[in-house]
């Protein structure tokens, strides 16, 4: 389908967009990668009045490090992340991750910022920026707002985030000695949206997994730690007890992908082969 | 009156200023304001990959990409890549091993196929396969495109 009319801004700088907001209100959507939006706009789902383009914000893009954080620009796009060496030797959950987002046209276009924002459930990367506890930074007019990643999803393409903000940066912290990670999904086809999927870090000492914290997304409404999971590991316990008491826990919305039980019996699967990889420090799911 | 948008980019080297209207996708300006027919309409959600077209040396959905946004870009579509002779390998390739029937995803297949073969990495099968998992085929099974593609790749990178 052909998307209905709309005014198109390109915002050269944050201002141009905190005027577009000011001026329109929520009659105003972000423009990113497109890579969600678009499809919602052709499909007439969304009608927006006025789309605001931050793609030409200098500033916005990019990925640094300093000292042991490493900052990733809103507007980075997902195939910049795919070919960064800093992301593959500092973040290498992420550089794992982001093969499973989309294909690679939309890969080429789509960024990392623009994947938190738009929250979808099934998306890897607010999984794994809950799972990494990025910290998200927002701007607006009354200046920069700092969140964790796990108080910034609120629900099924929900989140914390202001209309008259702006996700400029995330900032996470990098893989140090003895952290550990795992990333498994599945889906019908590859780049498909999750049918169910487990991302984890953790720091491995002693053939236990401290700090663990597992997301599982495709699941529930948004990623979230799991509380349960973390302390049983704490206390040593098994692989398949942790996954049996997590998956127990879940609240899984029936989907296109799958019905709840479906997607608590393949979670409670992935959180096992998850574990092991945690435990094994097995790289690649 | 409908409000239009003067953008200037390249099209297959050649330069371009249109008016254009916001919504209009990046697709539908190359097909109906400059007769450019080789990318196809398919989805227009960015599932099937028939509209892919190169943005600044990337492969993208031109679906999901409005016109006025190529401002300033150099945007090629199968059209100049043909031209150039770029992918007169993959062309023949996909002849030799019948890799098309309807020709539909051709383009798009082509365009994605030339970015992983540029990028020179040795890819089994398999991960030929997850490479154009974002072009959709309905006629070939994906049997002969991989084969074409894995010809190409392998006399490239020397490696099976």
């Amino acid at each position: 389908m052909k998307a209905a009319a709309f005014k198109y801004l390109r915002a050269e700088n944050l201002d141009n967009a905190f005027d577009a907001f000011a001026e329109y209100g929520d009659e105003a959507l972000i423009l990113a990668g497109g890579q969600s939006l678009m499809p919602t706009i052709n499909l007439r789902l969304a009608q927006p009045a006025v789309l605001v383009d931050i793609n030409h914000i200098s500033g916005l893009s990019g990925i640094e490090q300093s000292g042991e954080k490493i900052q990733i620009g809103a507007t980075t796009r997902h195939f910049e992340l795919a070919n960064s060496e800093l992301v593959a030797s500092k973040l290498p959950l992420i550089a794992s991750a982001i093969k499973h987002v989309a294909h690679r046209g939309v890969r080429n276009r789509g960024t990392f910022g623009g994947s938190l924002v738009h929250a979808d459930p099934a998306a890897e990367m607010p999984a794994c920026a809950v799972a990494l506890g990025a910290t998200l930074v927002l701007e607006s007019r009354a200046g920069e707002r700092r969140i964790s990643a796990s108080d910034f999803f609120l629900g099924v393409m929900s989140t914390d985030r202001r209309p008259d903000e702006i996700l400029t940066s995330i900032e996470l912290s990098a893989d140090g000695p003895g952290d550990v990670w795992a990333f498994r999904e599945l889906s019908r086809r590859h780049g498909d949206f999750a049918m169910v999927g487990v991302t984890a870090k953790a720091r491995r000492a002693s053939e236990r997994l401290e700090d663990l914290r597992l997301v599982v997304f495709g699941c529930e409404e948004c990623p979230q730690i799991s509380a349960v999971a973390a302390s049983l590991a704490a206390s040593g316990q098994e692989p398949v007890a942790i996954a049996q008491a997590v998956a127990e826990e879940l609240n899984p919305m029936t989907d296109l992908t799958g019905d709840a039980e479906t997607k608590r019996f393949q979670a409670r699967s992935l959180i096992e082969q998850s574990l092991g990889d945690l435990l094994e420090g097995r790289a690649d799911g | 009156m409908v409000e239009t948008v003067s953008i200037r980019l390249t099209v297959n080297g050649a330069e371009v200023s249109k008016e254009v209207e916001p919504r209009q996708h990046l697709t539908d300006f190359l097909r109906n304001e400059l007769g450019l027919t080789g990318s196809h309409i398919g989805c227009e959600h960015g599932v099937c990959g028939a509209c892919s077209v190169r943005v600044d040396g990337r492969v993208v959905r031109g679906c999901l990409m409005l016109a006025t946004q190529a401002d300033g870009a150099a945007v090629e579509t199968i059209e100049g890549i043909v031209e150039s002779s770029e992918a007169a390998d993959l062309a023949e390739a996909f002849i030799g091993r019948n890799a098309l029937q309807c020709g539909f995803c051709t383009p798009g297949m082509m365009l994605t196929a030339a970015e992983l073969l540029a990028e020179g990495k040795p890819l089994d099968r398999a991960g030929i396969r997850q490479e154009l998992s974002g072009n959709i085929c309905r006629c070939t099974g994906y049997q002969a495109i991989v084969d074409a593609v894995e010809s190409v790749l392998v006399k490239k990178t020397g490696e099976v």
